[in-house]
C-alpha cells in the first residue's frame, strides 16, 4: 500500500516532467513582465502562488497597468479563467473517490496540463489517485512560482525595455491565444464582434470599458448563433498549448 | 504607476478567490446537469477568445505601424507555431520594426 502510493507519487512526477519544462519560459516572462508593468517582486510571486493561472495572470498584469476600476480587474481574470469550470465538471466524477479535503485540495491545482493529463489517464483506462494527482501537480506549481521569481528578479536588470519589444509582449501573447482558439465553433464571428466593439468602445467610452463591452458582444454574437436546444455535457477539450 | 500598494494586494487576492471559484466551480454547479441549453455552452465557449480579443484589437489601432505590422506577422506565425515560436517571431519584428520605423 505505502510503495504502491510512492510509485504513483513518482509515476506522476514523471508526467509532469515535460509541462514543467514547456511553461518554464512563460513563468520567466510572467515574472519579467510583472517588473516591467512596475509590480514588485513579491506582489509577482504572490500573484502566481494564489491565482496560479498563467494567461490570466497576463491579463491582470495588463490591466494594473492602466486606471481600471478593481472589480473590472478581477472579473476579467475570472473571465478569461472561465474555461476550469468545465474542466472542473469534467473532473469531478474522476476524482469521486477524494475525500472532503483532498477534492478541495486537488481543484485548486486544476490547471490546463492538470486537466489534459488527468484527461489522458483516465482515458488509458488508469485511475486517478490522490498521490499521482499530486505528484503531477506540485512540481509544476512549484517550478512556476520559482520561475516567477527569478524571471521577476532579471526582470529589473532590463533598462531599456521598450528598444527590446518588453511592453508590447502581452498583446502578443493575446493574440497566440486568440488563434490556439481557432478551431472553436463561431471563433470568427467571436473575435471579429469583441474586436470591433473594444475599439469602437475604446475610442467613445474609452478604457478600459472596451474589455467587458467587447467581450460582451462576442458572446451575445455566439448565443446568437448557437440558436435554441439543449445538449449533453460533452467531453471537454483542453485549451492548447503550454498555459498555466 | 501603483497608487497603494496594499490595492494590489487586494485585487490579487480577489483574483484568486475568482479562479478558485471557476476551478470547483464546475463541479458544484455545472455537473448537477445532464444536459445544459445549446446557448449557454455556446456562450461558455466564446468567452475566453472575446475577452482575449478585446485586449488585442485596440492595440493593432492605438499604437503604431511597427507594432499593427507586428501583430499582422504574430497572426500568421501562429497558424504554424506554438506559443513559444509566435513569442519569438513576435519579440523580433517588434524590435526590428521599432528600430526601422523609430
Amino acid at each position: 500500500m505505502f510503495s504502491d502510493r510512492n510509485a504513483q507519487i513518482r509515476q506522476g512526477m514523471r508526467d509532469s516532467l515535460t509541462v514543467v519544462i514547456g511553461a518554464a519560459p512563460f513563468g520567466l516572462l510572467f515574472g519579467a513582465l510583472a517588473v516591467d508593468n512596475g509590480m514588485s517582486v513579491s506582489e509577482a510571486v504572490l500573484m502566481s502562488v494564489t491565482i496560479y493561472a498563467g494567461a490570466s495572470q497576463m491579463v491582470g498584469l495588463d490591466l494594473f497597468g492602466t486606471h481600471t476600476a478593481p472589480w473590472l480587474i478581477v472579473l476579467s481574470i475570472f473571465a478569461v479563467n472561465f474555461r476550469h469550470i468545465l474542466y472542473s465538471a469534467t473532473i469531478g466524477p474522476k476524482i469521486a473517490g477524494f475525500t472532503f479535503v483532498q477534492k478541495t485540495l486537488a481543484f485548486f491545482f486544476l490547471v490546463d496540463p492538470q486537466f489534459a493529463e488527468a484527461e489522458r489517464r483516465s482515458e488509458q483506462g488508469k485511475t486517478i489517485s490522490f498521490a499521482w494527482y499530486m505528484g503531477m501537480a506540485l512540481p509544476f506549481y512549484f517550478s512556476w512560482i520559482c520561475e516567477t521569481a527569478i524571471g521577476a528578479l532579471f526582470g529589473n536588470l532590463i533598462e531599456d525595455p521598450h528598444a527590446l519589444g518588453m511592453d508590447f509582449l502581452l498583446p502578443i501573447y493575446f493574440l497566440a491565444l486568440v488563434m490556439g482558439f481557432r478551431r472553436r465553433r463561431n471563433w470568427f464571428p467571436v473575435v471579429i464582434a469583441s474586436g470591433v466593439a473594444s475599439i469602437t468602445a475604446y475610442y467613445t467610452i474609452g478604457s478600459p470599458w472596451h474589455v467587458s463591452v467587447g467581450a460582451l458582444f462576442g458572446i451575445a454574437v455566439a448565443t446568437i448563433i448557437a440558436g435554441d436546444g439543449q445538449q449533453p455535457m460533452t467531453e471537454t477539450e483542453v485549451e492548447g498549448g503550454e498555459n498555466v | 504607476m501603483f497608487d497603494e500598494g496594499s490595492n494590489v494586494v487586494w485585487i490579487i487576492l480577489a483574483g484568486a478567490l475568482a479562479t478558485y471559484a471557476t476551478r470547483v466551480g464546475g463541479h458544484l454547479v455545472l455537473s448537477r446537469f445532464q444536459r445544459i441549453p445549446r446557448r449557454v455552452t455556446a456562450a461558455l465557449d466564446a468567452v475566453p477568445a472575446a475577452v482575449l480579443s478585446t485586449l488585442v484589437a485596440p492595440a493593432i489601432v492605438s499604437q503604431g505601424w511597427a507594432e499593427a505590422l507586428t501583430l499582422a506577422i504574430a497572426a500568421v506565425a501562429a497558424l504554424r507555431f506554438s506559443m513559444a515560436g509566435v513569442l519569438l517571431v513576435g519579440a523580433a519584428s517588434i524590435i526590428t520594426l521599432r528600430a526601422l520605423l523609430g
